[in-house]
């Protein structure tokens, strides 16, 4: 075993024993660990395998910068997949399994695809599974590939908690520079949060014998203790994933495992970005290789983990940084060796165990290569938030530039390499002192992929890209890095370029001789780190995401065996008691037409318009007119779009001369609501037109039937309910048990219909009322099934279901104002377009169908004879209680014209015949309504 | 997500609000001939301009109109005020 933990190294707890498996085999490691250390703490290496060519593969970077420990989780019957071993602190009794691999990572029986790779390069699988359909093949890929596997098991309680909040300095990172630049600003008395993904604060730091002359953990504990003292918040575990709009900082909050993370989304007036730099790969043969490390990721496995990853070690660094690090591993009991990258190609020998490196035919023995090809500053959040970047030829990295409004970045991230500068900048910045960083003590030695290099080197491990790939898109003109990265797959998934992204540009930019900046970075998007989507959920569900309008009239609909459902918005009785749920319906309709109803019509809409300009305005949003309508009467007409379209249809009511209610479907009220006022308040003078929706002040009974005259009458209201002195379409307010009453004589049924409105708050007093007086004479509550059957019976249609977005209303058989109305009103041109002229219209029609067949199916097609195109399609379809033969409602292409004409039914390959007829089926001459 | 200030209630979530339209667009008069381009014209294009922009929102919990002065690019709010007196 190579890799071992060295005692009393780290900030792992030593006498905290946890036991965990992975791939099956039982391990032990330390709290404080996370899978990975504790995997190579135990001389594991292989923790994955490649996701095209099955390679083994094992840790590359310690944290968020490791694109190849990615495993199945599971712990107390929660399993997820996806988890990053770098970046998952080991629980007891963890079981963790290798993805993209089987049976485990060390054994892979699809190894041998590795043995083909000369036909799997970059765009294979778009070149080869094309014909003749990729998801032809995209299962059997997909099973090869290996996402990992989501449980099937229902997570119980995993609900991100979603928290708003503000500060007014938010330091994003808790390293060296972070916890200063927290510490000035705050004890400079400014509101500050600091978030550090690690379980700790120090970054950087622990890899350090001392820091300004204190023990690293005195100095980060003292740190802490003085932003805390000062007021100021430190949130670990926290990672800053995105910068959205106007400083909204998305911070996910990682708790343990099982439970879902937390989002909290900080409005901060400042960001202080403190994220640090990573260690970038450097481009060799075989640079893949289990055991293959970066530098820095050896120096964090030992400050904070006491693991030390090799025995023997061959060093692969092109900079001053890395050199840095080599001490703690020597100290630790390593052999080190360091290879100059410049002195010739290099290659790793061996497979699964590493044997050492070749270099022009020397042979370096080692059981561990680290390599380093300089520090990239992590400006992921600085590219979110819309700052630029420079290119620093010094560093030979982009470093921030020009800052986005708010935000500054301190340290490592800012291209501040060295701790001593980093930190005088740090404390500067954070009292509002300006950035000068500067390089220093930092020198490297360019070293980027060499293009027609020998051997498979490696550019993303993640998605395996080699520097061929790169060469092959090059080939192909694949040349901007937006089209290398899509072609590839270069930089894609949770790695996002943190590995793959500078390595991919450069070898861009060397195959083409261009420089770097001039080739430019890909796309820089949230989220920085891959996060459970769960967390954007969070208790976003039900109620809680849709909440449902609620009748006052709810109780009396349950206690009366009401089967509520949503409709519209609002949760409503859809029919009244248990059984054969058709034959309610069809029993309910029989009671309607035989005695009468009950409805419930309370979430039909009640605005009031109201003031001077009131007529005015009615008669311009309307498509009717309105202003000869009358007060006391009330006129059906639609609403249109300023493309001519209908939006909403339903009744007016002129209360008086100045005051109008417009009863507006169930469902468009906010709609229709939001479209008056936008109207109202341009183009109209707001001062003289008022518009005030009552819809949930109100609630409304209707009684429908031939008996509902004589139910109203036993209300023993002080009105003539007889058809002469209260005929249909007219509104009468009266006075009911001290309170008003609103009667409106309007009908959706065909039959004479009351339209019974008071308040609310006295809803259930006038239901029992009519309940009790239509009980003895057979009548009883209607659900709203049976309502649509009986509206249909009638031809009545319901706006978005008999009509389309395109429909107009000299589709739907109301031509008159289109032709007449003389004013100007809202859609008014659109009528008149070529469009809007054409013969080919979808008109509102009926469909019959032969003696003894079943109903058509609602959403089949009416389709030409010969070309199966279609000419419309079915909008409602029911059994007819009444008639006792099906009905049909149609928009079919020039329907009207066709009256009589049978037409071909396509739905779902197979077909019937219909007759085209009138919409309305049942009493077409209207006796029943005016009786 | 972006804060936006309703001239009557304060500075709010963007969820909050609904795009009303560029402002600076009148309705043609449809009684005086309009061209079918005209009325394309006012129904479908819009100046989509990159930068300084004037726009007409709507803040749903008090239903008022206002014109919004923004950055398109930079998501920037320069400042807002009440439709009203703001006919151009
Ligand atoms: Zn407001």
């Amino acid at each position: 075993m190579s890799a071992h933990r060295v005692a009393g190294r780290g900030r792992i707890d030593a006498d905290a024993p946890l036991n965990f498996s992975f791939d099956g085999r039982a391990f032990q490691g330390r709290r404080g660990d996370t899978i990975a250390s504790a995997l190579l703490a135990n001389g594991v290496r292989v923790m994955g395998r490649s996701f095209k060519y099955h390679r083994p593969r094992g840790p590359w970077g310690a944290w968020v910068d490791d694109p190849n420990a990615i495993m199945n989780v599971a712990l107390n019957g929660v399993e997820l997949p996806n988890c990053p071993a770098t970046t998952t602190y080991l629980e007891e009794g963890m079981a963790a399994r290798s993805v993209n691999a089987f049976p485990s990572a060390r054994f892979d029986l699809k190894g041998g695809l590795d043995l083909f790779h000369r036909w799997l390069g970059a765009g294979f699988y778009y070149k080869t599974f094309m014909w003749p359909d990729w998801h032809l093949f995209e299962p059997m890929i997909r099973r090869m590939a290996g996402l990992g596997a989501v449980s099937d098991a229902v997570l119980e309680g995993y609900v991100a908690d979603q928290l708003h909040d503000r500060c007014e300095v938010l330091v994003v990172g808790g390293g060296a520079a972070g916890l200063v630049a927290a510490r000035s600003a705050a004890e400079a008395g400014q509101d500050v949060c600091l978030v550090e993904d690690h379980a700790e604060c120090g970054g950087g730091v622990w890899q350090r014998a001392e820091i300004e002359g204190t023990a690293p953990a005195d100095w980060v504990a003292a740190q802490v203790a003085a932003i805390v003292a000062a007021g100021g918040r430190v949130l670990t575990r926290a990672t800053a994933f995105g910068v959205f709009d106007h400083r909204m900082v998305g911070i996910v909050e990682n708790r343990a495992f099982g439970q879902a993370p937390r989002l909290r989304r900080m409005r901060a007036g400042r960001i202080v970005l403190a994220s640090g730099a990573l260690d970038r790969p450097v481009t060799f043969a075989n640079n893949d290789r289990p055991g293959v490390m970066s530098v820095d990721g050896a120096g964090e496995m030992l400050a904070r983990y006491g693991v030390l990853v090799g025995r023997r070690i061959a060093v692969v660094a092109n900079n001053s940084a890395a050199r840095a690090v080599l001490p703690a591993l020597v100290q630790a009991g390593a052999e080190v060796v360091e290879v100059d990258p410049a002195a010739g190609p290099i290659r790793v020998l061996g497979a699964k165990r590493i044997r050492g490196l070749d270099q022009g035919g020397r042979r370096v023995e080692a059981d561990t290569v680290l390599a380093s090809g300089g520090l990239t500053p992590l400006v992921h959040l600085w590219r979110h938030a819309g700052g630029k970047l420079d290119w620093c030829d010094a560093r030979q990295a982009f470093i921030p530039g020009r800052a986005p409004e708010g935000m500054v970045a301190v340290g490592a991230a800012a291209g501040a390499f060295d701790l001593e500068s980093a930190l005088e900048e740090a404390r500067g910045v954070a009292r509002g002192g300006a950035v000068e960083a500067s390089v220093s003590h930092y020198h490297l030695t360019p070293l980027w992929p060499a293009p027609g290099a020998k051997g498979r080197q490696w550019i993303d491990f993640q998605h395996d890209v080699t520097l061929k790939d790169v060469e092959l898109a090059a080939r192909e003109n694949y040349v901007s890095v937006e089209h290398l990265k899509r072609y590839t797959t270069l930089g894609m998934a949770s790695d996002q370029g943190k590995t793959a992204n500078m390595a991919g540009l450069a070898a861009m930019a060397a195959i083409q001789g261009r420089p770097i900046p001039e080739v430019g970075t890909t796309t820089f998007r949230p989220p920085f780190v891959p996060i459970p989507i769960e967390t954007y959920h969070g208790a976003h569900r039900g109620q809680l995401w849709h909440p449902l309008k609620r009748l006052a009239l709810e109780e009396a609909h349950r206690a009366a065996g009401a089967a509520l459902g949503e409709y519209g918005g609002w949760l409503r009785p859809g029919w009244y008691g248990q059984g054969d749920v058709a034959q309610i319906i069809a029993e309910e309709v029989r009671m309607a037409r035989g005695t009468a109803g009950i409805f419930d019509a309370s979430p039909l809409g009640k605005i009031e318009v109201m003031g001077p300009d009131a007529e005015a305005f009615v008669d311009f949003v309307y498509y009717n007119t309105i202003r000869t309508l009358k007060p006391g009467h009330i006129r059906y007409g639609f609403l249109l779009s300023e493309g001519g379209a209908v939006m909403d249809d339903g009744v007016i009511a002129r209360v008086d001369q100045d005051r109008f209610v417009i009863s507006c479907s169930s469902s468009h009220v906010d709609g229709v609501r939001t479209h008056l006022e936008a109207w109202r308040q341009d183009g109209n003078d707001p001062d003289r037109i008022f518009i005030h929706d009552t819809t949930q002040h109100w609630a409304t009974v209707t009684m429908t039937g031939p008996k509902a005259r004589e139910i109203v009458g036993a209300l023993g209201l002080e009105v003539d309910l007889s058809a002469e002195a209260f005929p249909h379409m007219r509104l009468r307010e009266v006075v009911w048990q001290g309170g008003p009453l609103r009667i409106a004589r309007v009908s959706f049924t065909g039959d004479v219909s009351f339209e019974l409105s008071i308040r609310a708050s006295r809803a259930e007093e006038l239901w029992q009322a009519l309940i009790a007086a239509g009980a003895p004479l057979g009548a009883g509550p209607l659900g709203l099934e049976a309502l649509s059957i009986m509206r249909a019976e009638k031809g009545y249609l319901i706006i978005g279901k008999d009509t389309d977005g395109e429909t107009m209303p000299h589709d739907l058989g109301f031509g008159i104002p289109r032709q007449k109305k003389t004013v100007a009103f809202i859609g008014d041109r659109s009528l008149h377009n070529a469009k809007a002229n054409s013969t080919a219209r979808k008109q509102l029609v009926g469909l019959r169908v032969a003696e003894g067949a079943v109903m058509l199916p609602t959403g089949a097609h009416v389709v030409e004879a010969g070309t199966q195109r279609s000419l419309g399609y079915v909008t409602s379809s029911y059994d007819s209680p009444t008639l006792d033969r099906p009905i049909a409602l149609a928009l079919i292409e020039d329907g009207v014209a066709q009256m009589g004409r049978e037409v071909t039914i396509w739905h779902l390959g197979e077909t019937r015949r219909a007759t085209i007829c009138g919409p309305c089926a049942f009493d077409p001459e209207g006796e029943r309504l005016h009786a | 997500m972006q804060i936006f200030p309703c001239p009557f209630c304060g500075p709010r979530d963007e969820r909050e609000f609904h795009f009303a339209g560029e402002l600076g667009k009148t309705r043609p008069d449809t009684r005086d001939g309009v061209s079918d381009a005209d009325w394309a014209r006012y129904l479908h294009e819009q100046r989509n301009e990159k930068g300084h922009v004037r726009e007409v929102w709507m803040h749903m919990p008090c239903s008022e109109l206002f014109v919004l002065e923004r950055d398109s690019v930079s998501m920037a709010v320069i400042g807002s005020s009440p439709l009203r007196g703001a006919a151009e």
